[in-house]
């Protein structure tokens, strides 16, 4: 990132224009300010965080050894189908939009966001569509219970009734997520402080721009897919009835037409949170910025011509197979880019290792882990083996977990000083590190192993020689599960008490966000800072 | 107060949503492009070509295998299967052959075929002039009926194909017929409101 030379608007709390909250419920039903909006997507995320991981640990306490002990195998695989859906949609992209509506603001120095009512709506609408998703748990039939992937017919002909409450959840998060993009752009694109051009912005901001586009992009398609979903569901339609002469894998290349665009959703926002953290701990210039943002676009750009790869054992022709494997593979060229950038960014810096440095080189090491068993999977005639497996499960978790999970928890420590005024507690962030990488780890490190030794996914009981590893698992499930209440700990503790943050926060940290005092005030930048 | 001009927030903001809607009409563009798609490479076993065709030639100097398939999706109750398991054919010939079906239930029903050829390079070689495929087959309770296919596979398969194998799922529409009244689209075997 260039350095940003800045003029300091004097923030004047005693000034009659810049009132601050309002008093009570009130202020959170009718807030169009972006901190406001910005820390309800986290508190909203955090709870949705911790409802799926409940999930994860209802899957993971059956599986702790075989044979069927404490959930049916229906409940089971609701267990998995609404633990994917919710930490996909209710808890990775809400914490991302909540990081862009407290961040983007103040990083790029705009006094809010462009369009703060539509702000306070799409965050509102989020609430309902997660009550009607999971309200379905209690509907006869039981919850949707067909993979998060929702593959039709068995989200169709085969799916409980709920299936049309979850369809009408997915619209709402969809339309949501529509327009919390909207606003972003709309922010980015109109409402930088004069002086600040495109290419010196924090990468946070690049990385989300790109991030916003592609959710334009894809999450109509997704409402779409629903829609046909509906459509043959109660419409007597047969877009993926193959005996009205529909065709069911013309779910699967719609839905990966969204769905691979969306896994680098959840993903690009942590590449722009790390490109900010590790020069901040490293205490020199990101290397290569530019080439940074340009991976950026073209990891988003490759994203759309990959979607196939999802699909290899659904019967391609060899052609389809060749292409799809070697367009996801290309992806590792920028992919690889940033690691090594990161790695260029540490070389000869002067590193300090407090807790968001931590969970930012836990990001670049287990993320690159999880990039890898990626290649794996893309290389076709070896994915007939890993499909549908353990390994897959594994893969994915590799990059959800430690990637987007962890990045959003290093930017939540990053950022917190900035938002509460409050210094950090290191030791019980430093706690809450290890006992989550030590549990990440743990947890999903032996599905390598067993998925590579045949065990597929989705399933309550398994064979006798995947016990040991499977144990495993769930022992480290359940530590990196409870850890998460050291870190609810510490942000309720960082609220409420601590040693008074500087402006600065970090030493070697750069951006107009520094500028401001500790606790940002309500109304930031309402003169615009001059960036030269 | 702020510095940002109101109206170009306003029409980017448009654009974008106009960007989304057209995004959510793509998603259903998909369904037509996917099945021209199809059409054009012969991708997905999908076999489009219907209907009456003019071949003058017939290639004597080989002769291909066509092997029939019979499934029964679900829980669907016929009795389906090919009268001939297989039959050689030369490359420009007309062929006909009977599949039989017998209703085993109690009720009315109907039944849609839904082929599938294998392998799919093969699929836009395999003409059928006509098809039991083409319609819906209505059968009484306990009834059977012999249906035909006439086809023709054309003289320009690659030589490289020994063996087609045409599949037919039978799938049971009689609830579908029931509650709504679904026409199949002649010209593409997909169903329309």
């Amino acid at each position: 990132m260039a350095t940003v030379d800045v003029d300091l608007p004097h923030v004047k709390e005693d000034d009659p224009h810049h009132h601050g909250p309002a008093r009570g419920l009130g202020r959170w039903l009718y807030t169009t300010n972006h901190k406001d909006i910005g820390s309800m997507y986290l508190i909203f995320s955090l709870c949705m965080f911790m409802i799926g991981g409940i999930m994860a640990l209802i899957i993971r306490a059956e599986l702790f050894q075989p044979g069927l002990q404490l959930v049916e195998p229906n409940f089971f695989n609701q267990m998995t189908t609404m633990h994917g859906l919710i930490m996909v949609f209710g808890a990775v992209m809400p914490a991302f939009v909540g990081l862009a509506n407290w961040m983007i603001p103040m990083q790029v120095g705009a006094p809010d966001m462009a369009l703060p009512r539509m702000n306070n709506w799409s965050f509102w609408i989020l609430p309902f569509a997660f009550l009607i998703l999971l309200s379905s748990l209690f509907m006869p039939g039981g919850a949707p219970n067909f993979g998060w992937t929702f593959y039709a017919p068995l989200s169709t002909t085969y799916a409980p009734e709920s299936v049309t409450f979850f369809i009408f959840g997915v619209h709402i998060m969809g339309a949501s997520s529509i327009m919390g993009a909207i606003n972003i752009i709309a922010t980015i694109l109109n409402m930088r402080a004069p002086g600040m051009t495109l290419l010196k912005m924090p990468l946070f901001v690049w990385t989300w721009l790109i991030t916003a586009f592609l959710l334009i992009a894809v999450m109509p398609v997704l409402a779409g897919v629903v829609t046909m979903m509906l459509m043959d569901i109660h419409f007597g339609t047969s877009f993926f009835n193959a005996a009205g002469g529909g065709d069911p894998v013309l779910f699967q290349h719609v839905f990966w037409f969204f769905g691979h665009p969306e896994v680098y959703i959840m993903i690009l926002p942590a590449f722009g949170i790390i490109s900010e953290i590790i020069p901040t701990f490293a205490r020199k210039r990101l290397f290569g910025y530019a080439s940074m943002v340009y991976a950026v676009a073209s990891i988003a750009l490759l994203s759309f011509v990959v979607w196939a790869h999802h699909m290899f054992t659904v019967g391609m022709p060899l052609v389809g197979e060749v292409f799809f494997m070697f367009a996801t593979m290309l992806i590792a060229v920028p992919t690889g880019v940033k690691v090594f950038n990161w790695v260029a960014t540490m070389f000869r810096g002067s590193l300090t290792f407090e807790t968001p440095m931590l969970f930012a080189l836990a990001f670049v090491v287990l993320f690159t882990i999880g990039g890898f068993s990626g290649l794996m999977l893309a290389i076709a005639p070896a994915d007939f083996q890993y499909h549908d497996t353990y390994f897959v499960v594994a893969h994915f978790h590799y990059v959800l977990v430690p990637g987007a999970i962890f990045s959003i928890m290093a930017a939540t420590y990053y950022w917190l000083p900035k938002w509460t005024g409050h210094q950090l507690n290191e030791t019980m962030g430093k706690i809450h590190f290890w006992l989550s990488f030590v549990g990440v780890n743990i947890t999903f490190f032996p599905m390598h192993f067993v998925g590579l030794a045949g065990m597929p996914r989705r399933i309550p009981d398994y064979a006798l020689q995947f016990a040991d590893f499977n144990s495993m698992a769930s022992v480290g499930a359940f530590i990196f599960g409870f850890s998460q209440l050291v870190f609810i700990y510490n942000v309720i503790q960082n609220v409420r008490v601590g040693e008074k943050a500087t402006a600065q926060v970090w030493e070697g940290a750069q951006g107009l966000e520094w500028t401001l005092p500790s606790p940002a005030p309500y109304h930031t930048f309402s003169t615009p800072p001059e960036v030269k | 107060m702020a510095v940002h001009n109101e109206n170009h927030t306003k029409r980017l903001s448009l654009r974008l949503a106009t960007a989304a809607i057209a995004m959510f009409g793509f998603g259903f563009a998909l369904v037509p492009l996917y099945d021209v798609f199809c059409d054009i490479t012969g991708l997905n076993g999908k076999n489009f070509n219907q209907g009456p065709i003019q071949i003058s030639t017939v290639d004597e100097s080989r002769t291909v295998k066509v092997q029939f398939i019979t499934v029964n999706p679900g829980n669907m109750p016929w009795n389906f299967e090919p009268t001939e398991r297989s039959i050689r054919v030369s490359p420009g010939e007309d062929r006909q052959t009977v599949f039989y079906a017998k209703n085993p239930t109690t009720n009315w029903m109907v039944a849609q075929a839904v082929p599938s050829v294998t392998p799919s390079e093969a699929a836009p070689y395999l003409h059928k002039v006509n098809c039991f495929c083409f319609e819906r087959q209505p059968l009484e309770a306990g009834a059977d009926t012999e249906m035909p296919l006439l086809f023709i596979v054309d003289p320009k398969l690659p030589e490289h194909i020994s063996t087609i194998t045409l599949s037919y799922a039978l799938y049971d529409l009689t609830d579908n017929q029931k509650v709504t009244q679904v026409k199949p689209n002649k010209d593409k075997g997909r169903a329309r409101l």
